[in-house]
C-alpha cells in the first residue's frame, strides 16, 4: 500500500479545505470501500480525510422528506423506525447488502460512491478503461458474469454495485452537497454518469465535494413496494439482478410505478419503459411480464452475463408481484 | 466408575488459547534480526521476463534488497518423487503460470517489503497461454499416487454393449482452491550451514527432505518447527516455492526472513483441486444390478508437472460390478501445479458416479437408496479382499430413517412449498483408509505425568487431544496429566498428516507406545523410577493388514429447495451417517464430517476458480470473488456415527474421518436438485444460470 497520511477534519469547512489542499486526497466514511481499494492499488491517494466528526448522522423527518446524513451507518438507516414504516423497500434493500459487520462500518455516503466490483477494475495487472482510462476494457471478451448488460458502452460494461443506490434511484431522492463553491442538490436521475467513452467519470460529483446527506420524498399514502436481489449466495453478496419497485394502485389497476433495477446496470437503472407498460393496466402476470420485457428490450449480454437478462426480467417480475400482493 | 475417554466428546485442550488469539501460528514468530520477504508475482502466465526494474523498490527507506533471477542463489528446483513438483526460486527468466514468483523484496519490515513488491516493475515477453482443456494435448500419465492410472476387471466394453439399460454421460467439475484460513508462510533463518524453518506445514519432515534437496546439504543440518496450522487441506502437503525462496532470501540477506503469503497469493504457487472431465458409461440390468463401470477422467495439470486427480478411485471400488475399468488422461495448460486437495479424486469423482447412480435410478424407476443397496459391495470389488470393518449399510439405515427418506416421492418436481420447489437427494461416501510409518517417543515421569512426543503436526482437527485421550485411557492416567509434544523434526518421526491417515498412523503409534509402557509399568509394580520410563516405537503397517481392504464409508441425505423463476438453491437440511472405525472423540469427529459436509455443500453450489482464458489471470483470486458458503447457506446438519468395532484395521482401531464426509456430498446436493427441479446439472457449481432454463416450465 501507498503510504498516505491522515487527517481528521472536525468541521465541514475543514474537511473541503483538506480536499482542496492536495488533489490527491479523498475522503473516508466507514473505510469498507476505499481502504479496500487502496489495499489493492486501485486507488492511492496521497491523504486521507476522515468525516467521522461530521454532524451527518441523522435520520429525520422534514416537511415532505425524510433526510438522511450521509454519516448514518447502512444499520442505522436500515434500523430506523422511520424508514421502516414509510420506505420498507429501502430498508429491505440495506438488510441485502454485505453482512452485519459491514452494514455497521458504512456510511450512506460511502455506499453510493463505492466503485465497481468489476474484477479487471480491480486488478492492476489488467486493462481497465474505468481505473485506467485507455488501457481497453478486459472484462468484454473476458470473464464478465458479473458485469451489466444495460448503459453498456464499448469502453466499459461495469455495473454499479450499491443496492441502496437502486432504492433511492425507484424512490427520487435528492444528493445533498456541499463544496468550497457552496451547497447544491443533485437529482438522483442526474447523480451517476454512463460510461460511455468515459467511464472513469462516475458521478456529478466535482473533486472535493462532499455529500451531506439525501431527501427522499414522503410516500404517496397506500403505495406498496418490494426490493427483490438475486445473488449467488445468502449473505454478503452482490446483486445478480435486484428490482426496486413502488406501485400506486387503485383497487387492482396499477395507477403508476416506479421501477428501478440494479446488478444489471452500468449505474442504477430506472425504466421508464417498464413504468409506463405498467401505467394505467390491471394487476396481473400479464403485465408483469410485459413490463419485464420492456425493461430489457435494449439490454445486451456479454457471453457470461447473458443469463442476466433472463434473470432480470424474472426479478422484476418477482418485485412486481410481491409489491402489488404486500 | 471411571468414563471411558475414547470416544469422550473433550474439548480440545488448545481451544481456550485459540478463542482468545494465544495460539502461536507461523506467522506469530519473531525471531531477533528477523526481516519481512514479500513475493512479487506474474502477471501473465506464459513468456519470458524482458527485464526487472527494482529502482523505485530499492529507494524506499528500509529496503533491503530485491532477488530476481538475476541475482539469486543457484539452487535445486527440480523435484523427485515424492516431491516430484518443479518450485519457481528464480532461476531463469521462464514464466508457467498466471502468478508465478518472479522477485522477492525484502525489508525491514512487511509494509515496507510489501510496498516495494507493487513498485518492482517486470516487463515480459508473453506468449498466448494454453488454457483449454478441450484442446490442449492430451498424454497419459505413469502412475496415480505409485500405481497405474488405467485398470480394468473383467470385460467392461462388452458388458455394457450387452446391458439392457446404459448411461453415458460426462461430468465436469472445475477449479478450486483450497484456501485454509491461514495462509502459507516460512521463516528463514540461517546459522552457518545450518537452517531452521518455521512454516505451516502438513509435514515437518517432508520439508526437511525437499529443502535438504534445494540447498544440497544433509537433512539433518536442518531444523524445522511448525507452530499450529490454521487448516491446510492438502494444500500444505509439501513445501511450495516460498518456503526455499525465504530461505534463498535468508541466505542472502544474512538475516531471518519471513515470507507470507497474501490471500490472492494463496491462488498462485500453493496447489489446487484441478478442473476434471469424466465420461462414466454404466451398464446396468433391468433389475438395477450394475453390470459394467467404465469411468474416464481428464484432468489439467502444469506444464511444467504431471499431477493427476486421481477421480477412478472412488468408483473403482464403490459397488459390486464385475466389469469395470478406469482410466485418466492429462492436459498440460498454463497453470500452477494442481495438488491434493481434501478428498483428491474422490470428491471429484464422487460427484460424477453419485450423480450418475441417481440418473441411472431414475432411468430404472427405482429408488436411489434401493439401487445402492442391490449393488452393496461385500467385499472390495477392486481387490477382492473383505473389508476390516464395513457399516454402510447401517449409515443407509441410520440416516435414511433419521431424514425420513420413505417420505419421497419419486416423481421429479413433484413437491412445492409456496414457490419453492423442493427436492430430496442421496449419495454414498466413500475415502480410502491407510497408514504410514509413525514413530513416537512416550515418557512417564516419577510424577505420574506422561509426555508423548511426535514430529506429526497439528492442523485445527484437535489430535493433541485425541492422543492424549488415548494414551491416558491405556495408562489408566488422567487425562489432564498427558502432554504432548509436536510440530518438529527434532521430534520422532511423522509422516505427512493427509489422506485422513494421521490418527490410523499416529494414533497407532501412540497406541502402541502407551501399551508397552503400561508393559513396563506392570514389570515394576507400578513404580517409576527417578528418571522416569521412556519408550520408543517404530510403528510401521503389519502384512496382516494387507489381508483386507480399508475404508470409511458413509450417506448424505439433503433437502433443497429451489426458487425456479430466480435459479438459487438454499440447502434446507442434511443428514448424514458415517462408519470410520473407532471414533477417538466424537466432538472432534463430528467437527471432519460436518467440516466435510459444508464443503460438499459449497462445492456444490459455490466453488469456482475463474481464469481469463486469453491471458490466464485468475480473476476471482480472493475471498470476496471466490465464493464459499456464509452461515446463512448451511442448514442444520445433523451427523451420526454408525458403530464399528474394527479389529483388523491397525492397532487403533481408527479408519480415516478427515475427508470422508466431503465424498458424495457434493452429488447429494445436485441430486436434490434434479428431484426438485427436474434439471441434472453435470458441471459444477449449480449456479443460477444452469438453472434458469428449465427449473421454471
Ligand atoms: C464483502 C463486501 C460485500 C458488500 N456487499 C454489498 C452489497 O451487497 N450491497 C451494497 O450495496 N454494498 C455492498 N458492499 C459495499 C459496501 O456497502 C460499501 O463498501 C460501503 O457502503 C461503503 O461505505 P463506507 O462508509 O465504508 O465508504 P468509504 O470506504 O469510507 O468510502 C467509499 C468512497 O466514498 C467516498 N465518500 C465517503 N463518504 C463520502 C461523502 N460523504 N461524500 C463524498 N464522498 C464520500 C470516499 O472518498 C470513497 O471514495 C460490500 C462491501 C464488501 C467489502
Ligand atoms: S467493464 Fe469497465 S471496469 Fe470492467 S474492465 Fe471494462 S472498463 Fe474496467
Amino acid at each position: 500500500m501507498k503510504p498516505f497520511a491522515f487527517v481528521r477534519a472536525p468541521s465541514g469547512p475543514a474537511a473541503l479545505s483538506a480536499m482542496a489542499s492536495n488533489s490527491r486526497a479523498s475522503f473516508v466514511a466507514g473505510g469498507t470501500s476505499v481502504l479496500d481499494l487502496m489495499k489493492i492499488a486501485v486507488e492511492e491517494p496521497d491523504v486521507l480525510v476522515d468525516i467521522n466528526a461530521l454532524p451527518l448522522r441523522s435520520i429525520e423527518r422534514r416537511g415532505d422528506v425524510l433526510l438522511i446524513g450521509a454519516l448514518a451507518r447502512m444499520s442505522d438507516v436500515a434500523s430506523d423506525a422511520g424508514v421502516r414504516e414509510l420506505f420498507p423497500m429501502l430498508a429491505s434493500a440495506l438488510e441485502q447488502s454485505a453482512s452485519p459487520q459491514l452494514r455497521n462500518m458504512a456510511s450512506i455516503g460511502g455506499n453510493l460512491m463505492q466503485r465497481t466490483r468489476c474484477p479487471y477494475f480491480r486488478d492492476v495487472a489488467t486493462p481497465c478503461n474505468k481505473r485506467s482510462p485507455g488501457s481497453g476494457c478486459g472484462a468484454i471478451g473476458g470473464v464478465n458474469r458479473s458485469e451489466a448488460v444495460l448503459g453498456t458502452s464499448s469502453a466499459c460494461i461495469a455495473t454499479h454495485p450499491s443496492d441502496l443506490a437502486v432504492a433511492l434511484r425507484a424512490l427520487d431522492a435528492v444528493v445533498h452537497v456541499t463544496g468550497s463553491k457552496g451547497d447544491r442538490d443533485i437529482a438522483f436521475a442526474e447523480f451517476y454518469c454512463l460510461p460511455s467513452e468515459t467511464p472513469h467519470v462516475e458521478t456529478t460529483l466535482a473533486r472535493g465535494e462532499l455529500v451531506s446527506g439525501l431527501s427522499v420524498p414522503l410516500p404517496a399514502a397506500g403505495v406498496r413496494s418490494a426490493y427483490v436481489k438475486a445473488r449467488d449466495r445468502a449473505e454478503c453478496e452482490f446483486a445478480s439482478a435486484s428490482a426496486a419497485v413502488e406501485l400506486d394502485m387503485a383497487g387492482q389497476t396499477i395507477r403508476s410505478a416506479r421501477i428501478a433495477l440494479g446488478g444489471v446496470a452500468t449505474v442504477p437503472w430506472r425504466s421508464p419503459q417498464a413504468e409506463s407498460a405498467l401505467a394505467g393496466a390491471a394487476a396481473s402476470c400479464d403485465a408483469y411480464e410485459r413490463a419485464a420485457r420492456a425493461a430489457f428490450a435494449a439490454a445486451r449480454g456479454f457471453g457470461g452475463n447473458d443469463f442476466k437478462i433472463e434473470l432480470g426480467r424474472r426479478t422484476l417480475v418477482r418485485a412486481l408481484e410481491m409489491a402489488a400482493s404486500s | 466408575m471411571r468414563q471411558p475417554l475414547i470416544g469422550a466428546p473433550l474439548d480440545r485442550v488448545e481451544g481456550g488459547e485459540k478463542v482468545t488469539g494465544r495460539t502461536v501460528f507461523t506467522a506469530d514468530v519473531v525471531l531477533p534480526g528477523m526481516v519481512h520477504g514479500v513475493v512479487v508475482t506474474s502477471s501473465v502466465a506464459n513468456g519470458r521476463i524482458r527485464s526487472i526494474d527494482a529502482k523505485d523498490a530499492l529507494a524506499l527507506p528500509g529496503m533491503l534488497g530485491v532477488m530476481t533471477h538475476e541475482n539469486a542463489p543457484r539452487v535445486n528446483a527440480g523435484g523427485s518423487p515424492p516431491m516430484p513438483s518443479l518450485l519457481f526460486l528464480l532461476q531463469n527468466d521462464a514464466v508457467q503460470f498466471d502468478r508465478q514468483p518472479v522477485a522477492v523484496v525484502v525489508a525491514e519490515t512487511f509494509e515496507d517489503a510489501t510496498r516495494g513488491a507493487e513498485l518492482v516493475r517486470v516487463a515480459y515477453d508473453a506468449i498466448a497461454p494454453e488454457m483449454d482443456l478441450e484442446t490442449a494435448p492430451a498424454y497419459v500419465p505413469e502412475q496415480i499416487f505409485g500405481e497405474p492410472a488405467d485398470r480394468h476387471r473383467g470385460d467392461p466394453r462388452a458388458a455394457f454393449s450387452a446391458a439392457h439399460v446404459r448411461l453415458e454421460q460426462t461430468y465436469r467439475t472445475p477449479t478450486e482452491h483450497h484456501n485454509p484460513l491461514e495462509t502459507h508462510g516460512t521463516i528463514a533463518a540461517w546459522a552457518g550451514d545450518r537452517l531452521t524453518l518455521y512454516d505451516s506445514t502438513q509435514w515437518a519432515f517432508g520439508v526437511r527432505a525437499r529443502m535438504a534437496t534445494v540447498f544440497g546439504i544433509e537433512p539433518e543440518l536442518i531444523h524445522v518447527i511448525a507452530p499450529f496450522v490454521g487448516g491446510a487441506f492438502g494444500s500444505k502437503g509439501q513445501p511450495w516455492s516460498h518456503v526455499a525462496l525465504a530461505a534463498m532470501a535468508a541466505k542472502m540477506m544474512d538475516r531471518p526472513v519471513k515470507v507470507l503469503a497474501t490471500r490472492p497469493q494463496m491462488f498462485a504457487w500453493v496447489g489446487h483441486r484441478p478442473q476434471t472431465e469424466q465420461k462414466l458409461s454404466i451398464g446396468c440390468s433391468r433389475d438395477g444390478r450394475l453390470q459394467s463401470v467404465i469411468h474416464e477422467t481428464t484432468s489439467e495439470t502444469s506444464a511444467a508437472d504431471d499431477y493427476v486427480e486421481p477421480c477412478g478411485v472412488f468408483s473403482r471400488g464403490l459397488y459390486a460390478v464385475p466389469n469395470y475399468a478406469m482410466s485418466h488422461e492429462l492436459r498440460r495448460l498454463n497453470i500452477s501445479k494442481p495438488t491434493y486437495m481434501r478428498a483428491p479424486g474422490e470428491a471429484t469423482g464422487s460427484f460424477a458416479l453419485e450423480s450418475a447412480m441417481d440418473e441411472l435410478a431414475y432411468e430404472l424407476g427405482m429408488d436411489p437408496l434401493e439401487l445402492r443397496l442391490r449393488n452393496y459391495a461385500q467385499t472390495d470389488p477392486d481387490s477382492g479382499k473383505p473389508y476390516t470393518s464395513k457399516a454402510l449399510r447401517e449409515c443407509y439405515r441410520l440416516a435414511a430413517e433419521r431424514f425420513d427418506w420413505k417420505r419421497r416421492n419419486p416423481e421429479p418436481r413433484s413437491t412445492r412449498d409456496g414457490r419453492l420447489l423442493t427436492g430430496l437427494g442421496m449419495a454414498t461416501a466413500s475415502g480410502g483408509s491407510f497408514r504410514s510409518h509413525a514413530d513416537v517417543r512416550i515418557r512417564m515421569h516419577a510424577d505420574g505425568t506422561v509426555v508423548v512426543s511426535t514430529g506429526t503436526i497439528e492442523q485445527g482437527t484437535g489430535s493433541p487431544t485425541a492422543y492424549a485421550q488415548i494414551a491416558a485411557e491405556i495408562l489408566g492416567v488422567p487425562y489432564e496429566r498427558v502432554r504432548f509434544e509436536f510440530g518438529d523434526t527434532s521430534l520422532p518421526y511423522a509422516p505427512l498428516a493427509a489422506g485422513s491417515q494421521t490418527s490410523s498412523s499416529v494414533g497407532s503409534a501412540v497406541t502402541v507406545a502407551a501399551q508397552r509402557l503400561r508393559e513396563r509399568l506392570a514389570e515394576s509394580g507400578g513404580r517409576v523410577p527417578p528418571d522416569g520410563i521412556e519408550i520408543n516405537v517404530e510403528e510401521k503397517p503389519r502384512p496382516e493388514e494387507d489381508d483386507y481392504a480399508q475404508a470409511s464409508f458413509g450417506a448424505h441425505f439433503v433437502e433443497v429447495a429451489v426458487d425456479p423463476d430466480l435459479g438459487s438453491v438454499r440447502v434446507m437440511r442434511f443428514v448424514a451417517a458415517f462408519g470410520a472405525g473407532r471414533i477417538i472423540n466424537a466432538k472432534l469427529a463430528e467437527s471432519q464430517f460436518l467440516g466435510g459436509i459444508v464443503w460438499g455443500i459449497s462445492m456444490a453450489l459455490f466453488e469456482e476458480t475463474r481464469f481469463d482464458l486469453r491471458t490466464g489471470r485468475i480473476m476471482n483470486a480472493n475471498l470476496a470473488d471466490y465464493l464459499v458458503p456464509t452461515n446463512g447457506d448451511i442448514p442444520p446438519v445433523e451427523i451420526i456415527m454408525a458403530e464399528e468395532d474394527d479389529q483388523h484395521v491397525n492397532p487403533a482401531h481408527v479408519k480415516g474421518i478427515g475427508e470422508v464426509a466431503m465424498t458424495g456430498s457434493a452429488a447429494a446436493v445436485a441430486n436434490a436438485v434434479y428431484h426438485a427441479t427436474g434439471v441434472r446439472v453435470r458441471d459444477l457449481p449449480i449456479t443460477a444460470e444452469k438453472l434458469l432454463g428449465g427449473a421454471r416450465r
